[in-house]
């Protein structure tokens, strides 16, 4: 990095240009913060090479013992992913922030400096390493190796079950069981989507129903794969027939190399990032690995309302971004208590409308269909039904037992699945 | 006499002053400029050849252990990269060179009293910011973009033609992104060759072919080679344009750097091939300069 970022001329600074990168990407990128993360990567190595210090339960309960409630909480959260409105000056305001800080007295500042795991996980790690506080009482982590790192090395506060007691009632069970957070210690959902294919049914002429389907030689050069390796790599687990959870480095071998027939047939495109959604809605693909999210947001927006998103025969993949206290949080008990504020069926409903992914809260299904029974406007009421009868906000129990998590990886079998996966990826 | 005794002795001290104030005079001067170097340059440069060596992985920690398999490791695995960096740099300079010469030919002796304008308008595109000139380059060459849909609505070409996610936009992009680094030097030196070189040759008999190759062009080499350098150098590390524009089968070593950084946390593998790079594109500079020089560019 350090070299090429000196010969760019000023006005191609990194943090220039992820600036302006942010406007055009969908909720799961947006950008990263700033151009300090080149320079965090790199003041990183100099940094990291020493041992953490090893946490002990002693730590943890001296959090829940000494911590009182501060007043504010600073939650790090993704872009578009929370309800918005606009208050009176043009201002984005947070509805459901708003009636929090009107019900516990607690002010949230909100602010959406994730984009993706792996860069603010790269962002934050050397801060934790030396042991100061990031600045965040909540982060928000997908399931994967970034959230296995901040378990590993102990950086995440262990969550006191005596102040979560809507996260135990109202949570979906299939929540109280993840494999990423056994015995729910350190982590709550704030919510869940699938991976899967979306298609744009006029290009493709059919119905796309297989995981086959991204290898039709019809297809060639319109088809989107994700660049990230956990996606790709875990639905050609899925699509060749493998649980993901129970798969060998050799059945990522064979993944692996039916995604290279994949790209060496000249079907892909190209590995995309966030922008996906954009080459899918402009032609460009024609058929694309998909978050189920994005596909409903962009039928909303106006041209793209054809866009149909499937999960796979083979089966899809479920992830979970996961709400957590780093260490080193200043104000943890405002921020459990948000973290189980939100687990309230009202609450997640409010959201549950605005964001189109999976509700960690199954029961906020009655409470939408309440507000549609009693909405007078024909629109509002109509929006209010699509979302609590959208399989991919409130999914029967059956799409879920198609889907898989992506495979918990060990430091080293990560090494060997970034090898491995790659090696197709990058090329 | 107490005035004159003091104006005797006066003179004296300021002269020491003065003499040592002389002396030190250059490594002052040198102080911010080295300064600079040492902490931006330097530092960090010793710090990434110290990770470069270093063996382990994030989680257990990071050890210098003079582990040189980085090196190895790396320039087996992304070799390819590392080709695909200098092949498209390296074409988009040979692009820009062939389109900034004429057009900077042109401005510098035929635009008459307009220079400037043409000069403004050839730059106008490029106040605006970099990334959303690519993006704009996304879009129109999407595959039932604004430029290909009529096309391919008449019949003109074939429905699975396209460019973007090609080398072809990748070096296309780099090439346009830097083209002002390519012309404006180019055009400086075109602009302050001396006219009555000009007609000095034209009276000798040359005709105009012979004009530029003898005197016009031989003249405008320090820019045509500073031009190269400043084009060649970002185009080559740039991974935006291949980000954007690129696809399946053009990545370039910048984008892995990058993603061994931020993404994989492979901070020794990520030095490494930056090393490796910064090494090869030096070497590259120095054959350069071998050949043609840079006693031009000095004298510039």
């Amino acid at each position: 990095m350090s070299d090429t970022d000196r010969d760019r001329p000023s006005y191609l600074d990194p943090s220039f240009l992820r600036g302006l990168t942010q406007a055009r990407f969908s909720r799961r990128t947006a950008l990263k913060g700033a151009g300090m993360l080149s320079a965090a990567g790199f003041l990183a190595a100099c940094g990291i090479g020493g041992k953490t210090s090893a946490p002990t339960s002693a730590h943890v309960n001296w959090v829940w013992d000494k911590a009182t409630k501060a007043g504010t909480l600073d939650f790090a959260n993704w872009p578009l992913y929370i309800d918005t409105g606009t208050d009176a000056a043009g201002n984005t305001t947070y509805p459901s922030l708003e009636q929090f800080t009107k019900d516990t007295g607690i002010k949230v500042n909100y602010s959406e400096p994730i984009q993706d795991d792996a860069s603010f996980f790269a962002k934050i790690a050397p801060t934790l390493q030396q042991g100061a506080s990031t600045g965040y009482d909540i982060i928000v982590i997908t399931n994967g190796i970034q959230m296995s790192n901040l378990q590993l090395k102990h950086w995440l506060v262990e969550l006191d079950p005596s102040k979560m007691p809507n996260f135990f009632k109202n949570a979906a069970p299939r929540l109280l069981t993840r494999s990423f957070d056994v015995g729910n210690k350190f982590t709550m959902p704030w919510q869940s989507g699938f991976t899967g294919i979306g298609y744009n049914p006029s290009r493709t002429g059919r119905d796309i129903t297989s995981f086959q389907d991204l290898f039709d030689p019809a297809f060639k050069g319109k088809v989107g794969m994700f660049a990230g390796n956990q996606d790709t790599g875990n639905l050609a687990l899925v699509g060749i027939g493998v649980k993901p959870e129970k798969s060998t480095p050799a059945d990522w071998q064979r993944a692996a190399d039916k995604l290279k027939q994949q790209r060496d047939g000249g079907i892909v495109r190209k590995y995309y990032d966030q922008s996906y959604i954009k080459a899918l809605a402009a032609g460009d693909t024609w058929i694309s690995m998909a978050w189920s999210g994005d596909i409903f947001q962009a039928n909303l927006s106006a041209g793209n309302n054809d866009l149909k998103f499937v999960i796979p025969v083979e089966g899809g993949l479920i992830w979970t971004d996961n709400m957590c206290i780093p260490v080193g949080a200043a104000h943890p008990v405002d921020a459990i208590t948000y973290m189980d504020y939100v687990y309230q069926p009202e609450v997640a409903a409010t959201l549950a409308e605005y964001i189109d992914y999976i509700t960690p809260v199954p029961g906020a299904k009655a409470i939408i269909e309440q507000q549609a029974a009693t909405e007078p406007d024909k629109d509002t009421k109509a929006a209010l039904l699509g979302t609590s009868e959208s399989p991919l906000v409130f999914p029967p129990a059956g799409e879920l037992a198609q889907t898989s998590y992506y495979r918990d990886l060990t430091t080293s079998e990560a090494t060997q699945w970034n090898a491995i996966f790659n090696s197709v990826i990058i090329t | 006499m107490q005035a004159v005794a003091a104006a005797g002795a006066g003179p004296r001290k300021p002269a020491l002053r003065v003499r040592f104030a002389r002396a030190a005079a250059p490594y002052l001067l040198i102080l911010p400029g080295g300064g600079w170097l040492f902490l931006f340059f330097l530092l960090p440069i010793l710090a990434l050849a110290v990770t470069s060596l270093e063996s382990g992985d994030f989680i257990a920690g990071f050890n210098f252990d003079w582990n040189v398999g980085n090196y190895t490791f790396g320039l087996q695995l992304y070799s390819s990269q590392f080709l695909h960096s200098i092949e498209y740099g390296g074409a988009a300079t040979i692009v820009a060179f062939l389109v900034a010469y004429p057009a900077a030919y042109w401005i510098a002796f035929h635009a008459g009293p307009r220079k400037a304008a043409y000069l403004l308008i050839v730059l106008l595109p490029f106040f605006v910011s970099f990334v959303i000139r690519t993006l704009s380059w996304e879009t129109l060459l999407a595959d039932y973009g604004p430029l290909f849909k009529p096309l391919k609505d008449a019949g003109l070409l074939p429905g699975d033609f396209r460019v973007l996610a090609t080398p072809v936009a990748v070096t296309g992009g780099l090439a346009y992104t830097f083209f002002p680094f390519m012309m404006l030097p180019i055009f400086a030196s075109l602009e302050k060759i001396d006219r009555r070189l000009v007609e000095a040759a034209e009276d000798l008999f040359a005709n105009r072919f012979e004009v530029f190759r003898r005197v016009i062009f031989p003249l405008s080499l320090p820019g045509v080679f500073a031009g190269v350098l400043l084009t060649g150098i970002p185009a080559v590390a740039d991974y935006v344009n291949q980000d954007l524009l690129g696809g399946v089968g053009t990545t370039m070593i910048g984008r892995v750097i990058e993603e061994q950084f931020e993404v994989d946390i492979n901070y020794p593998l990520a030095a490494s091939l930056a090393f490796i790079f910064m090494v090869g594109l030096l070497a590259m500079l120095l054959a350069y300069q071998r050949i043609f020089g840079t006693k031009e560019i000095l004298s510039d």
